[in-house]
């Protein structure tokens, strides 16, 4: 039975890990803006294609990985210098569409760029190659993850809770007006959250696409959309909450794939059910039913009316 | 400021009636491809083999006045629902024939468009029989999912001695799941059993699926997914070092499938059109011309080695020239009516039409990856006994 449900827990929480990497970057900027940055799943995405072209430059992979996360973060900030600071007082709507269409231009730019081509990623040595765990081979970059994850989350956690930074993101997503009576750096702040955002995207690109070697411009749609519904499902602004929702939901998606052969092999069935095809449907369902029974997510806060 | 621009828009307005006046002796052939997407690889190495043989004959002789073919390009996406878009484009661009789709779902879709117009179109590569069925406008030159799901079932069971078949579709994507319905009924008539899963569009995490089917004991996985799919398949099979058989439809005959498996030790069979080597002239001038046009050598994914399409697009485009010929004018119409009657052998073998308005083709080639050396290795013809 454990040898049958290994495989699949193995690629969940491996999937799990990088969707939590970026549901940090949607958590932290709602947290502080109260905005859902829809292209921060194709900032993913362009992190992918910028250590497509970097290698293929010919920069060793010491000189790209730091050069891409780097740039990763920079893209990050620009976005929000040039798309989102000029709305800062518009309604909120107003910032939303604009997220919509730097994403559009995001993966319209990659769609002209590679040629609407598949790009393939290149291989890292170590975290690409094959592992055997338990009788289930795998690449090494699925034990790796979560690893990396929770040691990056720890971290971040550390970062907000104990730094002077920290405190002004905390003070700023208490309260936007007062921390900037008080005399708080808001727009530093803000530029902070999506550089921090950015950056663990990039690191989440780097382990999503070792595992998932094909780089296309809506590469990041899927696991943005994912890790936004992590986020939700979490209790969205919270950062536990962004991690423990994407282990769930990386972890479901994949069982679920496997639900029919599992099933199976413990005798329950005796053919296929076809399971396979809703584990997309399954995700969201799981989603509105979260939502249903608990709106604010499994560790948001509570919602209190100021008069 | 408002007289400038306003004499600017008449100078242009001008400029672009002189443009088709002087376009007199010009007939122009649609290229209703997807350039982006999903199938995106496989679409401009289809468009290809329509560039080369354009470069090959740009001028046709009808009547005795001398016409310049031109060719119109029009994106569909890899999309249904971008196609109908793309096809209004081509109808309102002129053409007087349409070749493509790469894709049997966006040839689907786009077909209505050249009904209402008028304009036949002629299919490279797109195998659902739906994309002819009850349409007199829409022709094909490759063979049908039918025969290839029956070829490549046929192929499993006698030649590779597998019992167990494990096939995988997109969801609501009609070449793959036509392919597989196929290929399930044969293998199951031939005493097979067969699982068949689907997977929703933009999955890249198919580890589950190669896990289903280790744990079912499969011999073959049979996955005629587009190319984005079928590279990630490979990869993280090779990661899992799987010991059954990958097949493919003709969609995987790609040098980007190549790519992704070399130095594993997969076994990749699919099969396809064309077999390098089948017209030694179309291969070196083919070959020729990749190496020293640049672009070219992008769209065909940065290498020489010719993709079945490729050589389809290039008899398409003479089926159209021949048609062309056999109706003695431009008119869609004429087209349509001489493409019966169209009688024609190009590269990858003799082209007629039934009375449905597919190819008579009752042979395809499976080819093995090689990869070791990076190239496809030649296996055998297979027709259906």
């Amino acid at each position: 039975m454990f040898q049958t449900i290994f495989p699949y827990l193995l690629t969940g929480i491996s999937v799990g890990g990088q969707y939590a990497l970026i549901a940090i970057g949607y958590t932290m900027v709602y947290g502080i803006l109260r905005l859902i940055n829809f292209a921060h799943g194709d900032v993913f995405m362009v992190a992918g294609i910028l250590m497509v072209y970097i290698v293929a430059s010919g920069a060793p992979l010491y000189v790209s990985i730091p050069v891409v996360l780097i740039l990763t973060a920079l893209i990050g900030f620009v976005i929000e210098r040039v798309a989102y600071k000029p709305l800062r007082s518009a309604p909120r709507m107003s910032i939303m569409i604009s997220a919509i269409g730097v994403s559009y231009t995001l993966q319209n730019l990659v769609l002209y760029i590679t040629g609407g081509l598949n790009q393939f990623y290149p291989k890292i040595p170590f975290i690409s190659d094959s592992v055997t765990i338990f009788g289930a081979t795998t690449k090494m970059v699925t034990v790796i993850t979560p690893i990396l994850t929770i040691v990056l989350v720890v971290a971040l956690v550390l970062l907000i809770n104990h730094t002077k930074i920290g405190m002004a993101m905390r003070a700023v997503s208490k309260d936007f007006e007062t921390s900037q009576l008080m005399g708080i750096k808001i727009n530093n702040v803000i530029s902070v959250t999506f550089v921090i955002g950015s950056f663990l995207a990039g690191v989440g690109s780097i382990l999503y696409f070792s595992n998932y070697t094909t780089v296309i411009q809506t590469s990041g749609a899927m696991p943005g959309l994912k890790a936004f519904v992590a986020a939700v499902f979490g209790g969205i602004g919270s950062i536990p909450g962004a991690v423990v929702g994407a282990f769930i939901i990386g972890i479901c998606e994949s069982i679920i794939k496997g639900l029919d052969v599992i099933l199976m092999k413990a005798g329950l069935t005796k053919q296929m059910l076809g399971l396979a095809t809703f584990s997309d449907a399954f995700t969201f369902a799981l989603l509105i039913v979260i939502l249903i029974a608990k709106p604010t997510g499994l560790f948001g806060e509570k919602i209190t009316d100021k008069v | 400021m408002k007289k400038i621009v306003s004499l600017l828009i008449a100078a242009v307005m001008l400029l672009a009636m002189v443009g088709t006046a002087a376009a007199d002796n010009v007939i122009k052939i649609g290229i209703y491809e997807p350039a982006s997407g999903d199938s995106g690889a496989g679409g401009k190495q289809e468009t290809l083999g329509v560039q080369y043989a354009n470069k090959v004959q740009p001028t046709i002789e009808i009547g005795g006045e001398t016409y310049t073919i031109q060719l119109v390009n029009a994106d569909n996406g890899s999309s249904a629902d971008k196609g109908p878009s793309a096809a209004a484009e081509l109808v309102s661009a002129g053409v007087s024939v349409v070749l493509g789709s790469y894709g049997s779902g966006v040839s689907i879709a786009g077909s209505p468009k050249f009904a209402e117009a008028g304009i036949p179109a002629i299919g490279i590569s797109c195998t659902n029989p739906q994309v002819t069925a009850g349409n007199n406008h829409y022709f094909r030159i490759c063979f049908l999912d039918p025969f290839q799901g029956t070829v490549l079932a046929n192929y499993a069971f006698n030649t590779l001695g597998v019992q167990t078949a494990y096939c995988l579709a997109e969801l609501g994507n009609d070449y793959d799941v036509g392919l597989v319905y196929y290929f399930k009924q044969e293998f199951e008539r031939l005493g097979g059993f067969v699982i068949d899963e689907t997977f929703p569009t933009n999955t890249a995490d198919f580890t589950s699926y190669l896990d289903n089917a280790a744990a079912l004991g499969a011999g073959v996985f049979f996955a005629p997914v587009s190319i984005a799919y079928s590279t990630q398949i490979i990869d993280q099979a090779a990661g899992k070092g799987v010991d059954f058989a990958l097949m493919g439809g003709d969609t995987w005959d790609s040098n980007k499938v190549i790519e992704s498996a070399q130095g594993s030790n997969l076994n990749i069979l699919v099969s396809t059109f064309y077999q390098e080597g089948g017209n030694a002239e179309f291969d070196a001038g083919f070959k020729a011309w990749l190496n020293e046009d640049a672009e070219a050598m992008t769209n065909n994914g940065g290498n020489d080695m010719i993709a079945a399409v490729s050589a389809m697009g290039y008899d398409a485009y003479f089926t159209a020239l021949e048609a062309i010929k056999l109706a003695g004018s431009a008119d869609s119409k004429a087209i349509m009516e001489a493409l019966w009657n169209v009688d024609f052998t190009g590269v990858s073998g003799k082209i007629t039409f039934n009375e449905i308005g597919d190819a008579n083709r009752d042979t395809a080639f499976i080819k093995q990856a090689d990869t070791a050396n990076g190239v496809w290795a030649f296996v055998c013809e297979q027709s259906v006994n």
